[in-house]
């Protein structure tokens, strides 16, 4: 760790014969100004498409701003998010529902996630091709998803209609347009391309577990299960915790595939929140309220991390 | 945690560097985790296969088969569908703007992740620790609660319809984590070894290239292939800042044979498979190096 760093010495190494000092000095790559001339351009871009976005929606929220309605638009103060808490119940619909999926898939997808990454952390014949077979979806975008299950759900040539020819469901059952079946059917779509996500992160986590914990253990007698909770599952613990986190921001705002599979419907029961702030904003052309819905939903967020960070007690002295 | 792994599969060297000899202990731990049945893998493993791959499946099949058929094997092969999509459905042109911007996304990642990442393994400085903490926390910023505001920047910049918007929203929020990949990855490379390379007279720069940069492969490889697939994959970005359709990428037309008035399936599975051989192309190259660029640091920092 200490040694990665370039203290005060010099750039140029002492007795070097070329003319050290002076082109550096002139072309400012001394090393004191070195790292912040190569962070510059990230910390542009950064700042420019990332921070400044960021303080402008919080601008826009406080005014009226409507594209539709240009002659109502100016400072609103907070009337946005008074309509927000107390006037808009697609706003607390849409909340919901992002909790309910963002907690199934977070959850399903690491179990999943976990079991597939001991599976496969197993010494096989065939298990270049399996890892290489089961980690595959993790490359595919939400719209490939959502067309790949459009084909499987499809009720006239879908998998439907072959199990109703096996005996099993009914002939054109639609699973995406009844309101009861169309959140697992989400789920089920999603999780297919989500659990890889999980299975890669933990099988390089568990690659890093000394071997040799799991043959004292068993000189000890310690059965599997108590070394997966005794040696593997603590090992894991910051890893999980992190990418659940991660994972969760990522489902939270993962809009490709409800976009796409079923435009929020039927009846608006799969409708995010930011799914429910693109529409305001950019088919409603209400931009004020979309980012003041912006600004709400990132609050949320900002809270449920550090809140799950706490509880979770991350880092801590657990091994 | 900065185990990198060289061979697929092979255990990582404890750090500090305390392996026994490897024979005996090899040997014992191997038959350890020989005591699980095989049934135990190959039952579970089979059945998660078989939820991975007949989705694809299905895809190959009806964009094989003649329109109307329900035949579970793709005979006779067609390959109309593809025809159509490529041609009709201007598949060729979102392909090459896919490509454009994905490989442009790709340059302009890697390389100002390359430099951002060099700064935060090699130097102490001033604003070091904010600017982690900036990378960190940007990840959980959700892109798509940015679409809004990025819409009038990129307007206010004319911007709008033209390609390089979509370039550089990709580029900004692929970096954060492109950068503290590759910190991970440069620390790993021993300092000694560029020290070495000044006493023998080389500049830094000259130093990083011909000393860091060839060790970074792995690395850069991975980052690389992270920001193509991610921008080829990526579907709202090109969707809110494109205007005409011969513009568009990939994922927008694949969505607007989704939503046609009557879904042809055959079509829609072509263009399917159109959009996922380079990433399935790509994804088998990097595939190995996946596991290693994750437990680089990734995640850990």
């Amino acid at each position: 760790m200490a040694s990665a760093v370039a203290q005060d010495s010099p750039g140029a190494p002492p007795g070097a014969p070329k003319k050290p000092g002076s082109r550096r000095k002139g072309t400012g790559l001394s090393p004191r100004r070195l790292p912040y001339l190569l962070i510059a351009p990230a910390v542009l871009l950064m700042a420019g498409f990332i921070a400044y976005p960021m303080l402008s929606v919080f601008y826009y929220s406080l005014q009226n701003y409507n594209a539709t309605k240009p002659w109502r638009n100016g400072f609103a103060g907070l009337d946005n998010f008074k309509r927000i808490f107390t006037d808009d119940p697609l706003f607390w619909d849409s909340l919901v529902f992002s909790g309910k999926w963002v907690f199934t898939e977070v959850t399903l997808q690491l179990a999943l996630g976990l079991i597939l990454a001991l599976l496969v952390n197993q010494t096989f014949v065939g298990r270049a091709a399996a890892r290489a077979l089961v980690f595959s979806p993790w490359a595919v975008s939400g719209v490939l998803t959502t067309t790949i299950w459009l084909l499987l759900y499809n009720p006239s040539t879908g998998v439907g209609r072959y199990l109703a020819d096996a005996g099993i469901g009914t002939y054109g059952s639609s699973v995406l347009s009844d309101t009861g079946t169309v959140f697992w059917a989400a789920v089920l779509a999603e999780l297919w391309r989500g659990v890889p996500f999980f299975a890669i992160l933990i099988l390089a986590d568990l690659q890093s577990i000394p071997g040799d914990l799991y043959e004292a253990a068993s000189v000890d007698g310690a059965s599997r299960f108590r070394q997966f909770f005794h040696i593997t599952l603590p090992h894991l613990r910051d890893a999980i915790i992190l990418s659940t986190l991660l994972r969760a921001v990522w489902e939270f705002n993962n809009v490709d595939l409800l976009l796409t599979l079923t435009e929020g419907g039927p009846a608006g029961v799969t409708t995010t929140l930011p799914l429910y702030v693109a529409v305001t904003g950019f088919e409603a052309h209400d931009f004020g309220y979309a980012t003041a819905l912006t600004t709400v939903a990132f609050g949320i967020l900002l809270f449920c991390s550090i809140l799950y960070l706490r509880l979770s007690k991350f880092g801590g002295d657990h091994k | 945690m900065t185990a990198v792994l060289t061979e697929k599969g092979a255990p990582p060297v404890p750090a500090d560097g305390s392996r026994k000899p490897p024979s005996v202990r090899r040997k014992r731990r191997e038959r350890a985790f020989d005591e699980v049945p095989r049934w135990q893998i190959y039952l579970p493993l089979g059945l998660y296969l078989l939820f991975t791959l007949v989705p694809f499946y299905w895809m190959v099949l009806f964009s094989l088969r003649p329109a109307g058929s329900t035949s579970l094997v793709p005979w006779p092969m067609t390959f109309d569908h593809f025809e159509k999509v490529w041609n009709e459905r201007s598949f060729s042109v979102f392909f090459q703007n896919s490509a454009l911007i994905g490989v442009f996304t790709l340059i302009c990642t890697t390389g100002v992740a390359l430099a951002g990442g060099y700064a935060l393994a090699r130097f102490n400085f001033r604003i070091k620790q904010g600017f982690m903490l900036a990378l960190l926390c940007s990840q959980f910023i959700p892109g798509a609660l940015m679409l809004v505001p990025l819409f009038q920047i990129f307007k206010n910049l004319s911007l709008i319809n033209s390609p390089l918007s979509v370039v550089i929203a990709e580029t900004v929020f692929q970096l954060p984590l492109s950068i503290i990949l590759i910190s991970g990855f440069i620390k790993n490379v021993p300092y000694s070894l560029e020290e070495a390379a000044w006493v023998d007279g080389c500049s830094r720069l000259q130093a990083f290239r011909i000393v860091v940069l060839p060790m970074l492969r792995p690395g850069l490889i991975a980052v690389g292939s992270f920001a193509f697939v991610h921008s080829w994959n990526h579907f709202l970005f090109a969707l809110m800042f494109l205007m005409d359709q011969d513009k568009q990428t990939i994922p927008v037309g694949l969505s607007t044979l989704i939503g046609a008035d009557s879904v042809d399936f055959g079509a829609l599975a072509a263009g399917g498979v159109i959009s996922a051989v380079p990433v399935v192309i790509v994804f088998a190259f990097i595939q190995k190096w996946l596991i290693t660029g994750f437990s680089a640091g990734a995640v850990k920092g």
